[in-house]
């Protein structure tokens, strides 16, 4: 982590980590905790549902949006390193890049449902499987919108000319809550797409 | 000696006090007379076996109360700050690390023994297998009343549970499963056996062998909904011999002789047949209580009134002044009406 | 130390009008000023509360009682229970927290001090959102009413089918945000703790506060956010048609109650973490000794962290559970009083050797002692299943937790006001009253709830709004409600006691108990920026070492 030395006269070297990053690491742990209650009821509903629509029935398997959210963690680690470099423009760029995937991600989970309810009948109140997917693909979906306004105001700012080297730290940890929507998703995409179908 | 003040005789005084108010209360509630419902005095072998282990846990945690509590009052006696002081500090002592090891490896060994005792009483009592002669009932959960089925016996009825003495020469267990019809109950006749919950979806067993007839008592202990206060409990154990009478008349349907009386017809025009039944006429409801022996049960609306003419009548006069919130409702009769519904009530024996 | 102040920048003669001061309070950021907003809000709170239990024990004084009825009583311990934890003791937990730890850890406030304002501000919306329910015809049953679902409102009693109208959702949105406001503030503590302690003191040199608090606040954030996800699933099946908890499409019930009791259990650790905090900060001072075993304590809370997220189903005993289950939730329960009991021995030991002074925050500390040894042991009961399966849902239940919050909690709480009001206000409140406070709530404390475990153990049930005579049961509950009227006394006492001495109490100095942590160190009450200049530490009693050059603490640790 990196820490705020204070120079308190000299005589003590005091180290201590950063405020951000560890605000940010707990707001993580608490959503962590609220996935993974989506996550034990999803497991635990498999199979349990009584009637309608089963998952090997319906689910077709978002490998291309998937690669785009992935991806799109890589473009924000690299737009991270060449704001710290200073190069505000790579900055840019990458960090439309990486919008514009987890906005091509969000288009996929929109048309996948569309399929889902209308032309399946799946929805969340028909049985136990459209109860916990929707919840559950929902609730990270809404990690995503959540995710992308913020990266939209950096964005915004960066187009300003508000955005230099000094404001790394705090783009770093802006980058830690997208990390961890991905870190998501892989998690979802395990239960949902591989385990429960 | 000046360290034997007053406040030591007092507080020594005042602890004998206590402990000979705790033995008191502790030893009065070993007899059934003061509760019909007192969890020490268990009259069936789960009620037993766990009367056994709260003794042991009673003591244990007796023991280690009373060891910390003197030394708790020692100190708070000892090293209070005296009239004399001289207005230095204490020695500062800051740690032990003998003592702390000496108060973790003792409670970890009481905790070692707790937990094996209890071990033995879940296991004497959840993986118990059914012996072929025991009696099966089903018991369904409703808001607020139990329905009773004995699917050998035929029988269907409500809120008063009869099943024969187990002695040990001849044990004849009874083993209930326990389903719910909406929301969550909890089954709780605390000298017989600890309370198992009704919970939808989740069927559930329990089981009893009562040693001594008699009349045992217990009431829902989950909460339910508004008349949960009112979900009272009946186990009726009774010897083999009135135990079969009593089932087999409530396997039989009713017969009233003579023709539909205007009380009946009342019944089967009004709404009383969507929630009612009545074996052997055309009233086949099963959302409310099983009507057709229900001359035979000493109390109505699950223990909320005695079965007296009187109750009967203003039970269905006005279900809410007798169980406000309870699910059934006044259907609006004249007293006409009111009087020959209740005297059709009182045939059916 | 700090006691020098700095001269504040303000025009003179400026006189602020009451709407100044207001608006002041309203906006405010100072970590020192939401706490006092957080311990005034929970002390309305407790008012209203504590009428409610007044309203349940006068019902429940006598047999066939029609006080109230049934539809009343099932909103009163509704939200008697409700208001209570959400909205009286986290509230003035974290009120205290608060205000305390960055003058503890010689800081000049919380890490986040808009997410600190904020997170108030949602916790406070969250009870007027509970008491709004209460607005609205009595009409269509259930609509527009308190909500009656008990405070862990079990499905599917909380499905549209049996709560009709709207109750069931304020409870669910009201503990919605509230719960944003407690993760928000448990970030916050984490964040402070870890980040902003002043130079030279260590995670080893930190006040016990500051440790107890720092794993109280892990604890929200790990504890909390299922509740939240239980709630979103709630609306999810009242709202959208879901069927997370319908037992007709399959769901269960018994998955609400996991999800509910992960939260449910750790939560009563998140309450009484800070009153463990009060009692290590208070009995040392009180006994003039520090406190004994430093390291032991830190391990020792840190571990009941961790054992008490892997407890929660021993409130499901009765449930209907494998033995298998059964047996693991024994085993951790009875776990965790090991590290508990070791707490209870290094207090006494603290005081064991000391020069104990019987001053009102000393008293209620040594009174908690007593009475959460005695919680403790019914814990201990209750976690031997078997045994669970009678004293469970029944008033033994009901006596043991309100040992634990009123006996153990409530009580440091007292002390801590008692011991820190001094600094918080700059005046010493009135020892007389502080004591008659005492005497009266721990006699009135006693009746209440030594003698409910009695019809507990006699067969009487909880959440229900009468009961039949001839259990065995009239003559505990009666004593019981005397109880209660004696403990609404002593808080009538305390409030006035807080108020006069507001008003009138002698001048208190910085530093009234001759204690040791940093607090002291500066005014009382403290100005906006703490202290003057940042402190440096040596050693875990900074103020020791000032006061005893000769004798430093950091000599000997």
């Amino acid at each position: 982590m990196s820490a705020t030395s204070v120079a308190t006269d000299g005589r003590i070297e005091w180290d201590r980590p950063a405020r951000g990053r560890v605000g940010m690491f707990g707001l993580i742990a608490a959503e962590a905790g609220i996935f993974t209650i989506f996550v034990v009821a999803y497991l635990f509903y498999v199979g349990k549902s009584l009637t309608g629509p089963m998952p090997k029935d319906v689910l077709s398997v978002p490998v291309f949006f998937t690669i785009c959210l992935l991806s799109s963690s890589l473009t924000i680690h690299l737009a991270a390193k060449a704001l710290r470099r200073g190069t505000v423009r790579s900055f840019g760029i990458l960090w439309f890049a990486t919008i514009s995937l987890g906005a091509a991600f969000l288009y996929g989970t929109a048309r996948e449902w569309h399929r889902l309810i209308f032309d399946e009948g799946l929805t969340i109140s028909t049985n136990l499987f459209g109860t916990t997917y929707y919840s559950l693909v929902g609730l990270h979906g809404f990690h995503v919108v959540v995710g992308l306004l913020a990266l939209f105001v950096a964005m915004v700012f960066t187009f300003l000319g508000g955005v230099r080297a000094e404001h790394a730290e705090r783009i770093d940890v802006l980058s830690l809550y997208w990390h961890f929507v991905d870190t998501v998703w892989i998690v979802v995409f395990t239960v949902v797409y591989v385990i429960g179908r | 000696m000046r360290n034997r003040s007053p406040n030591v005789w007092l507080a020594r005084c005042t602890l004998l006090l206590g402990i000979l108010c705790l033995s008191t209360v502790t030893l009065a509630q070993a007899t059934p007379s003061l509760s019909p419902t007192n969890i020490f005095a268990p009259a069936s072998t789960p009620a037993q076996s766990i009367f056994g282990l709260s003794l042991f846990v009673l003591a244990v945690t007796g023991a280690i109360f009373l060891v910390v509590f003197t030394l708790l009052l020692y100190s708070v006696v000892k090293f209070r700050k005296k009239r004399n002081d001289d207005g230095r500090e204490p020695p500062q002592v800051y740690g032990s690390n003998q003592v702390e090891l000496a108060w973790t490896v003792i409670p970890v060994l009481i905790v070692v023994a707790l937990f094996m005792a209890t071990a033995r009483v879940i296991a004497s009592v959840q993986k118990i297998a059914r012996p072929d002669n025991a009696i099966e009932v089903i018991a369904i959960g409703h808001q607020f009343w139990w329905e009773y089925r004995y699917p050998a016996l035929g029988v269907v009825t409500a809120n008063e549970l009869h099943v024969p003495v187990s002695d040990n020469h001849t044990p004849i267990p009874t083993f209930i499963t326990l389903l719910s019809a909406d929301t969550d109950h909890s089954f709780w006749v605390p000298r017989l056996a600890g309370k198992t919950d009704l919970i939808p979806n989740h069927p559930n067993s329990m089981w009893i062998d009562p040693h001594e007839t008699g009349v045992y008592l217990g009431q829902c202990a989950q909460y339910c909904g508004t008349q949960h206060a009112k979900m009272l409990l009946r186990i009726y154990v009774q010897s083999w011999d009135e135990f079969e009478r009593w089932a087999q008349q409530q396997s039989q349907p009713s017969n009233v002789a003579g023709g539909i009386s205007a009380g009946q017809r009342i019944f089967e025009t009004t709404a009383c047949i969507n929630c009612h039944t009545v074996s052997g006429t055309i009233a086949h409801g099963h959302f409310g209580p099983d009507l057709t022996h229900l001359m035979s049960r000493d109390t109505i609306a699950a223990g909320a009134a005695t079965n007296t003419p009187e109750h009967l009548r203003q039970w269905i006069r006005n279900p809410d002044a007798i169980k406000p919130g309870s699910l059934m409702p006044a259907m609006q009769l004249s007293d006409q009406e009111l009087d020959a519904l209740t005297a059709y009530m009182e045939t059916l024996r | 130390m700090s006691t020098e102040s700095i001269t504040w920048p303000r025009t003179a003669g400026e006189s602020r009008s009451f709407v100044d001061h207001l608006h002041e309070w309203v906006v405010t950021v100072d970590h020192k000023r939401l706490g006092v907003l957080y311990v005034l809000y929970a002390l309305v709170f407790l008012l209203i509360a504590g009428i409610e239990a007044i309203v349940i024990r006068i019902q429940l004084i006598r047999p066939h009682n029609d006080f109230v009825s049934p539809q009343v009583f099932n909103r009163m311990f509704t939200m008697h229970g409700t208001t209570m934890i959400f909205f009286v003791i986290m509230p003035v937990l974290f009120g205290f927290v608060n205000y305390l730890i960055p003058l503890m850890i010689g800081a000049r406030d919380m890490a986040f001090p808009r997410l600190n304002a904020f997170s108030f501000w949602m916790t406070a919306f969250g009870g007027l959102l509970l008491y709004f329910s209460l607005i609205g015809a009595n009409g269509l049953y259930g609509a527009g009413n308190a909500p009656d679902v008990g405070w862990f409102a079990y499905a599917p009693l909380t499905s549209r089918t049996f709560s009709v109208g709207h109750s069931t959702d304020f409870w669910t949105l009201s503990l919605l945000v509230s719960g944003f406001g407690s993760i928000g503030t448990a970030i916050n503590i984490v964040a402070t703790v870890l980040c902003m302690r002043c130079p030279g003191m260590t995670l080893a040199k930190m006040p016990l506060f500051a440790w107890l608090n720092l794993v109280m606040a892990g604890l929200v954030i790990l504890c909390v956010s299922p509740l939240t996800a239980a709630q979103i699933m709630l609306l999810v099946d009242r709202y959208l048609g879901g069927h997370f908890f319908d037992t007709q499409a399959g769901g269960s019930a018994v998955i609400w109650m996991h999800f509910f009791w992960v939260f449910g259990h750790p939560e009563v650790y998140v309450l009484v973490l800070p009153a463990f905090a009060f009692a290590s900060e208070i009995i040392p001072v009180f006994s003039r000794k520090p406190i004994f075993g430093y390291p032991v304590m830190v391990g020792a809370t840190v571990a009941i962290g961790f054992i008490s997220m892997s407890v929660w189903a021993h409130h499901m005993f009765t449930v209907g559970m494998s033995s298998a289950a059964n047996n693991f939730f024994v085993i951790s329960t009875m776990a965790i009083a090991v590290p508990t009991g070791i707490k209870i021995f290094n207090w006494l030991a603290t005081m064991w050797g000391g020069k104990i002074e019987f001053k009102t925050p000393m008293l209620f500390c040594i009174a908690f002692l007593f009475q959460f040894l005695i919680a403790g042991l019914t814990g201990i009961m209750q976690g031997a299943a078997p045994f669970d399966w009678h004293l469970g849902n029944s008033y033994f239940v009901v006596a043991h937790f309100h040992y634990v919050i009123v006996g153990g909690i409530l009580f440091c709480l007292f002390g801590a006001f008692y011991y820190w009001f001094p600094k918080m206000t700059g005046k010493m409140y009135s020892e007389t009253l502080g004591k008659l406070h005492f005497w009266l709530f721990i006699v009135g404390f006693h009746l209440t709830f030594d003698f409910m475990h009695i019809p507990g153990l006699l067969g009487m049930p909880r959440r229900i709004y009468t009961y039949e005579p001839g259990r065995g049961w009239d003559t505990w509950n009666f004593i019981v409600t005397i109880g209660a009227f004696f403990q609404a006394a002593g808080i009538l006492v305390f409030l006035g006691n807080l108020l006069w001495s507001y008003f009138r109490g002698k001048a208190a100095g910085s530093d009234p108990w001759d204690a040791w942590t940093l607090e002291w160190s500066t005014n009382s009450p403290p100005p906006a920026y703490n202290f003057a200049s940042i402190p440096i530490v040596k050693s875990r009693r900074p103020l020791w070492d000032l006061k005893h050059p000769d004798d430093p603490d950091w000599k000997y640790e």
